[in-house]
Order: structure tokens, then C-alpha cells, then sequence
């Protein structure tokens, strides 16, 4: 019964995997481009809510209202002034220009916020739970948190498919060059994108706050299961993405369990072995079928 | 060294040294074998102790700017091999009892042997998701060397004690460390001017600007790369090996250090210029006079050196070198091909 609750739990980690994974594969499927400083976004974001709660004395929740657009505001004006003139065939300037952005916001919150583990609370949210059997309870919060994942990939996919705007996302995708002869600002739409991924990132780093302790050092340990997700699902598809979240969730539990039980090795090291082991056997990943390059 | 072709405007010959390079080979010369005197007259040390750091810091950045700047490989990684080269150091001469100043060689070759199995992972991903996935591996291996439990005790500090140093006196022991970081920063130094005068280079510089085309003319891109990512850690296993004999001690966190031995590399060759062998001296010098301002605020160190890095890939992909080269192309390193004229003043040269 303890194996079950640990899928259970871990599907409902992957939740926030996915929430993390979303802004990655959505900047890598339109665009091609790789944000090395993705995890510290949503770092950031979560210190920006320890600031929000505290001056404005309001709910973890509430500051998303502020996080969210400062956030998205930030994601445009860094794509269309800065991240735009990376964008190309080379991908080293923009890898360059992402990690070292990555470095200096993970040092800039340790000299601003210490280097002191912080927690975002969220009251009685945070341990209200719905009790199964003995064994099995389901919190309350990772269900709104895997809810919001859900909302998040099934309204990208509605406006991918259903919108104006999503068709030229998705023409851009496809060749850039022509998107423009038909009149597409394919810069702009890099920016829209970008403004997304930080949009996405910054919840799922204020969710990740609320859900555990965190330190100006936790992003790149966020990119890496972000990304973990993003190649477990396969590259450029967005409900791989949310299965590949699934997945490195459900390792991370239930390697929790055994290390529990046989004291082996931690959960976050199984999470890694099963990304390798789909990089080895299945490289274009579970749902994904375009070639790499 | 030079192939003389028949053209019908008269002879020509493919030359790599210009007047210049004769001048910076000779200076190289000079300003090494005063560094390697160095011991017999810096008595107070004021200059040594900076200056290992400095020299195996100018090997980490030649090393990842051979796999960045000429085979294409961004490794965000290579942490991991001066984490292999740390702890093979801890194994051997601390469990096994091996000479420690010998044991450098067996760290290079256990960080290259491993370096072949990361390959076959990382070389599935591409550009961006080729840094990431290195970046996994070495995370992976950081908490296997942090969880190994008994086996190497990566959560606790540990050291290199007296007893695996016992042939040697502090003072010798120091002096064969510095010794050791400056022929390490010298063989990395030549091993990217080398490799870049061969065939490899030729085969590198071809992959570099057009992957399809090389592969088109008989490259073997995969091969090449994969030479290149082995002599890199090799090279970086050795430098890691010597990191230990300055610092003495380490965990698996700090001798898995992201930021210490990735972040930091990155900035000095991305500051020097990506792609050039004096970029990473010219990057070198820079992350020296910066210390020396900072002295030991190391947040900063990262937020300005980070800063001037990012601002450079986007203004100045070249780097400090390549304004330089802007102003006056001038080639310190006989690398480059040029064609030249039998009997026009290039010739004397």
C-alpha cells in the first residue's frame, strides 16, 4: 500500500515538474532556444513572493497577482532586447548569455535574501488533506498544483490550435523566414513566448515555495528536473512534456521509497537514472518524434 | 610545416607563423621559464600562492574553450572530471598509497576512461541540451560520490594527510604543486595550438562552421569530437588531481562545484575570447586582477565576472582577443593558414 501512495504522491510531484518543464518546451519548440537560466527564474519568482507576503501582508496566493505580471513583463523585455540577438544558427551566445544570467541572479538573491532556507506560507492549505485509507492521503495543495499544471498545458494546446496567435507561433516554429512573408514579427513573437515561459516558471516557483523550503542556490537543481521532463516526454511536445513531468515524479517518489526501505540511494538519483535511461534507449524521447537536430 | 603548391601565378606555400607569433612564441618562452624559476626567488610566496590558482584555472579555460571554441561542445560539466580527478586523487594516494604527484597522470586517465560512457549520453543531445546533459551527468555523479556512504565519504571534508605526503617537506610539496598547475597551463596551452596545427584542427574548424559540409568532405565528426572530449578530460581529471594538492581538502560538493570549476572557466574564456588560445591567457589575467580587487567577496566575484561574460557573448562574441583583432589582427599562436608567396617579404618572415 506504501508503493501505491508513493505513485500517487509522485504524480502529484510531477505536477510541478511539468509546471516547471512547460516555459522550457514551449521556448525550445517555437524558437530552439535553451534558457540555462530557467530554474533561478523560478527561484526568483518564489523571493519575490517572500517580499510580496511580507510588505503587503497578503497569501502566497495573492502575490501571484503581482509575481506573475513582473515576471511576464520581465520574460518579454529580456527576449526582445537581449535574448533576440542570440537567437541563430550558433547556439553558444545564447547558452552563454542564459547561464551567465543564471550565475549572477543565483548570487545577486544570496546577497539580497542570504543564503537561509525560506518557506512561503500558505496556511491551512499547506497540510489540509483528503484521507484515502490509512495509508493513502491525498494533500490538498499538490492537487492544485497538478490541476494547474493541467490548466496550463490544455490552455497552451486550446491557443496553440485554436487561436490566431498560436497559428503564428506555430508557423514561426515551423520556418521563421517564411512566417515573415506573411507578415509575422517573429521577434515579437519570440518575446510573447519568452513572456509565457516566465509567466509559467513564476508559478511554479511560488507553488514550489509553498510546498517546501528553498535557497537562493535551488535553480539549477529545478532546471535540471525541468528539463529531466522536457526530454523524458520527447522535445517539442507539450503533453510529453507533462508525462515526462509525471514520470521523473513518480521515480522521485518511489526512489524515496526504496531508499526508505533498503537504503540505497536518495529520490532525486532515480529521477536521473530514468532520464538517462530514455536519453540511451529512447533519445528522441517517449512522445516525441521529430529528429533532434 | 609548410606545402609548396605549383599555381600558374608562380609558387605558393601555406605558412601558420607570422612575425608576430615568432615574437609571442619567443615572449611565451621567456615569461614560462620565469614563472618556472619562480620557487627560487618569489621566497615569501606573495606571488606562488595566487598564481597555482591562476595557472589551473588558465588549463580549465583552454580545455573547455578546445570543446566550446573549436569541437563545438558547450559542456556546462566539467566539474565532473575535476570531481573525478579530486576524488581519484583521495583513492589513490590516501587508500592505496600511491606517490600523490604521480597520481595526477592516473587521475587524467580514470577522468578520460569515464569521460567515454558520459559520451554516449551526452552526445545524443545538441547544442543547449548537450550543456544541460552534462550538467545531469555531473549532478549524477556528484550525489553518487556524496551518497557512496563508506566507499569515498563524499558528505564529510575530507583530506590529504600526512601520511600519503610523507616523502615530502611542505615547502617541496608547495613547490611541485606550482610546478605542476604551470606545466598543466603550458601542455593545455600547447595541446590546443597543436591540435589546432594538425589535421584534427583542419577537421575541427570545418565541423565548427558547417557540420553538414565537413561531414560532406570525409569528416568523421563524431570521432573528432569525441577525441577532443577525451583529451579534455584528461586533461581536467590532472588539473583536478593538482586542485587538491593546493586546497588539501574537499566534499563532494565542493569538488563538484557547478560555479567553482564550470561557471567561473566559462567566464574567463568567454571574457578572453571564445575560440583564440590567448583568449583564455587574456581571460586569465582578468579573473587575477579581479580577485585581487575582490579579495574573498565571491559572491561578487560571480555577479561581475557573470555580468562581463553574458555582456560579451552578446556584444563581443570574440571576447577582449577578438577587439584586439578588430584594431590589429595580429597572431600570437601559429595557427592560422595563410597562403603565401615564395619570395615576397612574407617569406623572410
Amino acid at each position: 500500500m506504501e508503493w501505491i501512495n508513493a505513485v500517487i504522491q509522485g504524480l502529484l510531484l510531477g505536477g510541478l515538474f511539468a509546471l516547471f518543464a512547460t516555459g522550457l518546451s514551449l521556448a525550445f519548440g517555437v524558437m530552439r532556444f535553451v534558457n540555462l537560466a530557467h530554474g533561478d527564474l523560478a527561484i526568483l519568482g518564489a523571493f519575490l513572493a517572500v517580499s510580496t507576503t511580507a510588505t503587503l501582508d497578503v497569501h502566497p496566493f495573492v502575490s501571484l497577482f503581482v509575481v506573475v505580471p513582473i515576471m511576464t513583463a520581465l520574460g518579454y523585455t529580456l527576449q526582445r532586447f537581449v535574448f533576440n540577438r542570440t537567437v541563430g544558427e550558433d547556439p553558444l551566445p545564447s547558452i552563454l548569455v542564459t547561464f551567465g544570467l543564471g550565475v549572477v541572479l543565483q548570487n545577486l538573491l544570496l546577497e539580497r535574501y542570504s543564503a537561509d532556507s525560506r518557506g512561503l506560507d500558505a496556511g491551512a492549505l499547506e497540510t489540509s488533506s483528503l484521507t484515502i485509507n490509512d495509508d493513502i492521503a491525498v494533500g490538498w495543495f499538490p492537487v492544485v498544483i497538478l490541476v494547474t499544471a493541467l490548466v496550463v498545458l490544455i490552455g497552451m494546446h486550446l491557443f496553440l490550435r485554436r487561436t490566431r496567435l498560436g497559428r503564428a507561433f506555430r508557423a514561426t516554429s515551423d520556418n521563421p523566414a517564411t512566417a515573415r512573408l506573411m507578415g509575422i514579427d517573429d521577434r515579437n513573437i519570440y518575446a510573447v513566448v519568452m513572456a509565457i515561459a516566465f509567466a509559467t516558471v513564476a508559478v511554479a516557483g511560488v507553488f514550489l515555495g509553498i510546498r517546501q523550503t528553498f535557497g537562493p542556490s535551488d535553480g539549477p537543481a529545478q532546471l535540471i528536473f525541468g528539463f529531466e521532463a522536457v526530454v523524458i516526454g520527447g522535445l517539442g511536445s507539450l503533453w510529453g512534456t507533462l508525462l515526462g513531468g509525471l514520470i521523473l515524479g513518480v521515480a522521485q517518489t518511489v526512489g524515496n521509497q526504496i531508499d526508505a526501505d533498503y537504503d540505497l540511494l536518495s529520490g532525486p538519483l532515480y529521477g536521473h537514472l530514468i532520464f538517462l535511461a530514455v536519453l540511451a534507449f529512447r533519445p528522441t524521447g517517449l512522445l516525441g518524434s521529430r529528429s533532434r537536430s | 610545416m609548410s606545402d609548396v603548391m605549383q599555381g600558374a601565378a608562380g609558387d605558393y606555400r601555406i605558412s601558420r607563423s607570422t612575425p608576430e607569433s615568432t615574437v609571442g612564441l619567443i615572449g611565451a618562452a621567456v615569461v614560462v621559464a620565469v614563472l618556472a624559476t619562480l620557487p627560487w626567488w618569489d621566497s615569501d610566496g606573495s606571488l606562488q600562492t595566487p598564481l597555482v590558482v591562476v595557472l589551473y584555472y588558465l588549463a580549465l579555460a583552454q580545455m573547455w574553450n578546445l570543446l566550446a571554441g573549436f569541437a563545438g561542445l558547450v559542456s556546462v560539466g566539467q566539474q565532473m572530471f575535476v570531481g573525478i580527478g579530486i576524488y581519484t586523487m583521495l583513492q589513490v594516494a590516501e587508500v592505496i598509497g600511491l606517490d600523490p604527484f604521480l597520481t595526477v597522470l592516473v587521475a587524467g586517465v580514470v577522468a578520460a576512461v569515464l569521460s567515454l560512457p558520459v559520451a554516449a549520453f551526452a552526445f545524443r543531445l545538441k547544442g543547449g541540451y548537450f550543456a544541460i546533459g552534462t550538467w545531469v551527468v555531473a549532478e549524477v555523479l556528484r550525489l553518487l560520490v556524496t551518497e557512496s556512504g563508506t566507499h569515498l565519504r563524499g558528505g564529510d571534508v575530507r583530506s590529504l594527510t600526512r601520511d600519503s605526503l610523507g616523502g615530502y617537506s611542505l615547502e617541496m610539496r608547495t613547490d611541485l604543486t606550482y610546478c605542476l598547475a604551470l606545466a598543466l597551463a603550458v601542455g593545455a596551452t600547447a595541446i590546443v595550438v597543436f591540435a589546432l596545427r594538425s589535421r584534427l584542427g583542419l577537421a575541427l574548424r570545418a565541423v565548427r562552421d558547417n557540420e553538414a559540409g565537413a561531414r560532406g568532405l570525409g569528416v568523421n565528426v563524431t570521432r573528432t569530437k569525441l577525441i577532443v572530449w577525451v583529451v579534455a578530460a584528461f586533461w581536467t581529471g590532472c588539473t583536478g588531481a593538482v586542485i587538491l594538492l593546493n586546497t588539501n581538502s574537499a566534499t563532494a560538493g565542493s569538488a563538484f562545484s557547478v560555479l567553482r570549476w564550470t561557471a567561473l572557466v566559462i567566464f574567463i574564456a568567454v571574457i578572453g575570447g571564445v575560440g583564440s588560445t590567448t583568449g583564455a591567457i587574456i581571460g586569465v589575467l582578468v579573473f587575477w586582477f579581479l580577485d585581487e580587487q575582490l579579495e574573498d567577496a565571491e559572491n561578487w566575484r560571480f555577479i561581475i565576472l557573470g555580468a562581463i561574460a553574458a555582456v560579451m557573448a552578446l556584444v563581443a562574441p570574440r571576447g577582449i582577443y577578438g577587439l584586439l583583432q578588430r584594431w590589429r589582427p595580429l597572431q600570437f599562436f601559429p595557427v592560422r593558414r595563410r597562403l603565401v608567396r615564395s619570395g615576397s617579404a612574407d617569406e623572410a618572415a
